[in-house]
């Protein structure tokens, strides 16, 4: 197929369209067993029509085993230590780095050193579980918004909202960024019934725990969550790790 | 991810005439899906660069014990970089089907992999997803299904901040969206849509050419038009859809490819194509046109070309189908696709195409029927613009090609005198001539059509007074 030479300029140019040339129809055209009449055709989806195309996109699709192609997708840096404070883990790439600053460093609560993996989940828990006035205004009135993005629903209690996470947006009943806060006892108090109740179920915890076996060893970290944020901040107990400068706003910077 | 496609150009040890046949094979196996309505690709994820540091590709197939020792390390193991090599060993044993089953079939097994993927060790979340990853790309169901305790996981991880982890969870979740019916029943009320939508806000083309294709694929299934599509036009995916379709030095193909085909499933249902033409649709997908013409002839560049052919072919649909809607007959306003450079670009692209991707011939000329049908403005454009004689050299492509071309020159022939006026000189009338001694009866019979409006409006010729 010759195109005009011309044609490469037209694209180039400006847009628009020249006059249309007048219109003269004649009744004898659709006369039979002529039955020619210029209509706009539509295809659904499944038209076999579509199959041609439909297949090479599919080829496409399987065009498997990608290639990530080293150099240029990722530097390899001389290597570096986190910066936060407390935490020595060295990289020598920034991709592993952003993953390990968001996973660990990222949503943090500067309460209780919980990481969550968006800010929309550490908001709900600050809200919470460190917030004085939401307890308040959740014996008047729902407060206990649903998890799920875009789902409006507040309920009455975090029971509730469970509930409804399981019910309706088919969550599992184990869900670890929805652990319950226990009792509304004061941080001093914690401490002492830890060493009985918050041990076995590693689900009282939300982030921090890779296993859902009890006997996994206790950990340093799990002792310090427990003394809560009624403890002076700048007494860290020698547990060390992720203590840094703490801001006067309630939550920690985001990147 | 077509960056990697090179790969694909140079296979390892396979001769071309080999490469060919399971070209063939793969495609008639698709064809053959497809009549049945079961056409559904997976996508596979894997760092070659990685696996060949970790020592080659053989698979090795574990064992039950083997399986639960790599777990067992993983979960408890001391030291972190044991933990790591051990999901690593696992996860490459995930790479056979046979470790798969086994894995599923063992008690815990799963439950055990999410606990590791929302721990809060960075590498093991990581090394967690991609062993998912494997598992949902398996054709098995009963493996992919396995994966299913984790999809709320996958989704919240959605609204994270760690790419190269979101792009591993989005392609794991396209491929368990294609699974089954059951499958999307979880996801929806999971909230995929609003998780999609907020995702799509992400800067990183990676990030955004995965759930472009996760999207897609949700927008493939049996029920969308009923049960998903309306759901995603209710949200802010079109707009940033459209968005991350417009042409300019922001443009990326990849990624440009994948919402092209979401927004085919999207107009192809038939479910609200108006509120998509009151957010620009048509002018996006126009321009997007223009710019792809303009492209191939600057390239060179044999992955750029199938990229470029893989995504005018979901935008010369989108827009065909679009141009049938109701809101796009508005003449004069902004929707209204009045601009004859589109000609231009179509012709362009078809000639360009017309060997490497000859599927896109017919679709291009249904395009061109659906420009031309109830326009004379397009019709005297493609006088103007000499493109009557290049049409005319494809009527000997195939038989649906010539009753299309037919079908476009009675679309500007029907339109009256001055029209013809401008048919009559040149190949049309020995080209006609000579279709009629074809065998095929609709071809016979729209030419016969054409030259009934020739005859009809050039007096000069005809045999009537």
């Amino acid at each position: 197929m010759q195109l005009p030479p011309a044609l490469h300029a037209r694209l180039a140019g400006a847009p628009g369209a020249a006059a249309p040339l007048p219109v003269q129809r004649d009744a004898l055209a659709g006369n039979a067993p002529f039955r020619f009449a210029a209509r706009q055709v539509r295809f659904p989806r499944e038209h076999e029509f579509f199959e041609d195309g439909d297949v090479q996109r599919h080829l496409y699709l399987q065009d498997v085993i990608t290639q990530v192609a080293a150099e240029p997708e990722r530097p390899r840096v001389p290597e570096f230590t986190c910066q936060v404070a407390g935490c020595c883990q060295a990289f020598d790439a920034l991709e592993d780095y952003e993953h390990h600053y968001h996973t660990l460093h990222g949503n943090v609560c500067s309460y209780c050193r919980r990481a969550f993996p968006s800010g929309h989940l550490l908001d709900t828990h600050i809200q919470e579980w460190h917030d004085s006035l939401f307890q308040i205004l959740a014996e008047r009135q729902d407060m206990y918004q649903c998890l799920v993005e875009g789902c409006t629903e507040k309920f009455r209690t975090s029971r509730d909202r469970k509930q409804h996470l399981v019910a309706h947006h088919l969550y599992p009943a184990d869900f670890r960024f929805d652990k319950p806060r226990k009792g509304s006892r004061p941080a001093s108090q914690v401490s002492t019934e830890a060493a009985g109740e918050d041990r076995a179920p590693s689900e009282g915890d939300a982030m921090e725990v890779c296993s859902e076996h009890a006997e996994a060893p206790p950990e340093p970290p799990r002792e310090r969550r427990v003394y809560g944020h009624r403890v002076p901040s700048t007494i860290c107990f020698g547990q060390g790790a992720s203590r840094g400068f703490k801001s006067t706003k309630k939550r920690s910077k985001r990147p | 991810m077509w960056r990697g496609r090179r790969g694909l150009l140079r296979p390892s040890g396979c001769g071309v005439e080999e490469l060919r046949c399971r070209r063939r094979e793969r495609e008639a196996a698709l064809r053959k899906a497809r009549r049945e309505q079961q056409l559904v690709s997976k996508r596979l994820l894997r760092d070659e660069a990685t696996e060949e540091a970790e020592g080659g590709r053989v698979v090795v197939i574990l064992g039950e014990a083997q399986i639960q020792e790599f777990l067992r390390l993983a979960q408890r193991g001391i030291e972190e970089k044991e933990r790591e090599r051990a999901l690593v060993s696992l996860r490459r044993g995930l790479q056979h089907p046979e470790t798969q089953q086994t894995f599923i079939r063992l008690e815990g097994s799963i439950r055990t992999l999410v606990g590791l993927l929302t721990s809060n060790k960075a590498l093991l979340q990581l090394e967690a997803a991609r062993c998912l990853h494997e598992l949902s790309h398996s054709e098995q169901s009963a493996v992919a299904e396995a994966c299913l305790p984790a999809t709320s996981y996958l989704l919240t991880y959605l609204s994270g901040h760690s790419s190269d982890f979101i792009e591993l969870c989005l392609y794991t979740l396209g491929n368990l969206i294609v699974e089954s019916e059951a499958v999307r029943r979880q996801l929806l009320p999971q909230g995929i849509v609003p998780a999609l939508a907020a995702c799509i806000q992400s800067p990183h083309l990676t990030v955004l050419e995965a759930l472009g294709y996760a999207l897609s694929q949700l927008l493939q299934a049996k029920e969308a038009p009923e049960k998903i599509i309306p759901l995603v036009l209710g949200s802010t995916l079109p707009q940033h859809i459209l968005q991350l379709l417009q042409p300019g030095p922001k443009l990326n193909l990849g990624v440009a490819v994948e919402f092209a085909w979401c927004l085919h499933y999207i107009i192809c249902s038939q479910v609200n194509n108006a509120l998509l033409i009151t957010q620009g649709a048509l002018t996006t997908l126009g321009l997007l046109l223009l710019d792809l013409a303009a492209a191939v002839q600057r390239t060179e560049d044999a992955g750029l070309e199938l990229v470029c052919g893989q995504l005018v072919c979901p935008v010369v649909r989108c827009l065909s189908n679009l141009l049938t809607e109701a809101a796009a007959e508005t003449v004069g306003g902004p929707m209204h696709l009045q601009d004859e450079r589109v000609l231009a670009a179509l012709f362009i692209l078809l000639q360009f195409f017309l060997h490497k991707q000859p599927s896109l011939l017919p679709e291009g000329l249904w395009l061109l029927n659906n420009l031309t049908a109830n326009s004379p403005s397009f019709c005297t454009s493609l006088i103007s613009l000499d493109l009557i004689e290049p049409l005319l050299h494809l009527l000997s492509v195939s038989n649906v090609v010539s009753v299309l071309v037919l079908t476009v020159l009675c679309n500007v022939a029907e339109k009256g005198p001055a029209y013809c006026q401008h048919l009559w000189p040149g190949l049309l009338l020995p080209t006609l001539l000579d279709t009629l001694a074809l065998s095929d009866t609709e071809v016979v019979g729209q030419s016969v059509e054409l030259l009934q409006l020739l005859f009809l409006y050039q007096p000069g010729v005809g045999f009537w007074p």
